[in-house]
């Protein structure tokens, strides 16, 4: 760049860095301040809440909401039912979308097109919420744990996401492979799938996020079974009693607890939310990959 | 949200492998998995498609499918004099327009400002933080922003310490607001995930081009409009033409979380329509045939917006 054109342009540069570094820490702003009040709101007092005022930092400490909360059966049991349907669904899932992404990806193999097809329709066209429901019921699925896993087991899209991956892995591995007269199931377990790490587990994390949040299915599915809730729903509920009752009229009547529906609903947000947390900044280069993966790939 | 991406300049050159019963032999193992999964798929994935059935019934599950009795029409026409449902479409379209614009929006000016961070520690942190809200849960973000815009909320503190109002505003209780809450609800939960996609984009710019920019003597406002934009104008595209078979679908977890009785005139989506009369009032059929209407016009723009991408010589799904 000459320096003329430095001269020239420095000034528009310059603004552009500053309004940048203003907007971006807006954004953080922004983006972290809700996230840092429910904190703040789960460790304040309940009643002293409803007063107003609290931002990032509590005003009457207390540890009584998270307290109610881990003294809440309902919520103890979500919890046991979410970290169930997050373990074996996921690996469910993973096993069930790596053999038929294995499958699809094999170049010698028949009905590869008619396959592939089959699969990238269902992403399109479905039957429905009430068919759905008709069919789960019908199944025998409906008040029953396997809801949670069996519905969702192939997907179209966590398919392709490792499917692309496979189709990158070289040919010759296949090939040799089976010269020295391994099986597909050798080739697949002690060939390709340890070569799709990274990919398995992208599509891990995202069916075990959809796992961890997924609520819907338990509220439609197993509404009548207590023993099958989830903590998601089990916070819906939370979050349905401070919107519709409104948060005074109930503190008033557990005044001496000090706990409104608010500040537990804010202890129990933050528990949920917690392990996500912690575990989502190291696998960041997981998703990147695997959303570079499934969607645009220059 | 996943498609396959077919690009012109690619040249398939796979093997074409002739059916024979000795390559079947040899592909046993093969063939009896994809059996089985193919099984799974029809049931789960097919056989709902089946019930679109009962849309031209009066289902009544006593009888099933096979002996309810054939109406025809007779509930797509209740479905249409019905001024709910019509307000329902309305409310459905216009959130999905909505919050495909700003989130589409927020998500391309985010990352190309992110990518002219040049302070790379600073960089990977906004990075970081902005990928958080996709991972919650929409309860968790509807307790989020019930707590922000609450009488004693973050938001109504600001408008009162500015004097820009001296009442707090209840804005759960006014149809105004319901419409950019959901919008400014997807803007947070999902920009920075968005942003991934652009920012990979991005990043695969020949390099070249900056330089070249450079010594034609501009400066960065000038490469982010002549270069930047240009490069991920392909991604742009085809990320537009997914959402856009998407329209109807963006609406059912926030609006059913946030909705009350107040705004139930603007909340009310097609699948809270459908979870309504087809779950809890029992009424299958009408249930299905808003269902299929959904559907129907979801395929349509799909093939409408693949339509034009083809015309303009863009990228395209299929």
């Amino acid at each position: 760049m000459g320096t003329k054109n430095k001269i020239k342009t420095a000034p528009a540069d310059r603004a552009l860095t500053v309004c940048n570094t203003i907007f971006m820490i807006l954004f953080v702003l922004v983006t972290m301040y809700p996230i840092l009040n429910t904190l703040a709101l789960a460790f304040n007092d309940g009643t002293d809440a409803l007063r107003g005022g609290i931002y990032l930092w509590p005003r009457k400490w207390t540890l009584k909401n998270f307290i109610t909360v881990l003294q809440k059966n309902n919520l103890i049991t979500g919890a046991y039912i979410t970290v169930a349907r997050t373990l074996v669904g996921t690996a469910t899932a993973l096993i069930a979308n790596a053999i038929l992404a294995f499958i699809v990806s094999r170049k010698r193999f028949l009905f590869k097109k008619q396959l592939s097809l089959f699969w990238v329709i269902t992403m399109y066209v479905n039957g429905g919420m009430i068919p759905t429901f008709l069919l789960y019921k019908g199944l025998g699925l409906t008040n029953s744990f396997w809801v949670y896993v069996i519905p969702g087991m192939v997907s179209a899209f966590n398919m392709l996401v490792i499917r692309t991956y496979m189709n990158g892995l070289p040919d010759s591995l296949e090939e040799s492979a089976q010269l020295d007269g391994a099986g597909y199931f050798t080739i697949f377990t002690k060939i390709i799938s340890p070569l799709c790490k990274p990919v398995y587990a992208t599509v891990a994390l995202f069916v075990a996020v959809g796992q961890w949040n997924s609520w819907f299915d338990a509220m439609l599915y197993n509404r009548m079974n207590s023993g099958l809730t989830t903590l998601q729903y089990e916070l819906m509920k939370l979050l349905s009693s401070v919107t519709n009752q409104g948060s005074s009229a109930e503190s008033m009547k557990n005044a001496a607890g000090s706990v409104t529906p608010e500040t537990i609903r804010a202890a129990a947000s933050i528990l949920t939310m917690l392990p996500i947390i912690c575990i989502y900044p190291f696998l960041q280069r997981y998703f990147v990959t695997g959303l570079t993966l499934g969607g645009v790939k220059e | 949200m996943s498609f396959e991406v077919k690009r012109k300049k690619e040249v398939v050159t796979e093997p074409k492998i002739q059916f024979s019963w000795k390559e079947a032999k040899r592909q046993k193992s093969l063939l009896i998995w994809s059996g089985i999964i193919l099984i799974y798929g029809i049931i789960f994935y097919y056989l709902p498609l089946g019930g679109w059935l009962m849309a031209f019934q009066n289902y009544r599950p006593i009888d099933g499918l096979f002996r309810s009795r054939f109406v025809g029409l007779e509930k797509f026409q209740q479905l249409f004099s019905d001024a709910t449902f019509l307000r329902v479409i309305r409310n459905t379209l216009a959130m999905g327009v909505l919050n495909l614009v700003v989130t589409f929006i927020a998500a391309i000016v985010f990352a190309i400002l992110l990518n002219e961070v040049r302070n790379a520690v600073g960089k990977k942190t906004v990075q970081t933080i902005s990928y958080l809200p996709h991972f919650l849960s929409w309860i968790i973000v509807t307790g989020i922003i019930h707590d922000a815009l609450s009488g004693t909320g973050i938001v109504n503190d600001l408008l009162m310490n500015l004097n820009i109002i001296d009442q707090p505003i209840n804005f759960f209780a006014h149809k105004e607001y319901f419409w950019p809450i959901v919008a400014f609800a997807n803007v947070w939960k999902e920009t920075g995930w968005n942003a991934i996609i652009y920012l990979a984009a991005i990043t695969s710019i020949d390099p070249s081009l900056y330089e070249a920019a450079a010594i034609d003597g501009a400066g960065r406002w000038a490469k982010i409009k002549h270069v930047t934009l240009p490069g991920i104008r392909p991604t742009i595209m085809i990320l537009l033409l997914m959402n856009v078979g998407n329209v109807l679908n963006a609406g059912f977890e926030i609006q059913y979380l946030l909705g009350n009785g107040l705004v139930q005139s603007v909340s009310q989506t097609i699948d809270i329509y459908v979870l309504n009369w087809g779950i809890s009032q029992g009424d299958f059929s009408l249930g299905t045939a808003a269902g299929i209407f959904k559907s129907v016009v979801s395929i349509v723009l799909i093939v409408i917006a693949n339509q034009i991408a083809k015309r303009n010589g863009d990228e395209r799904l299929f």
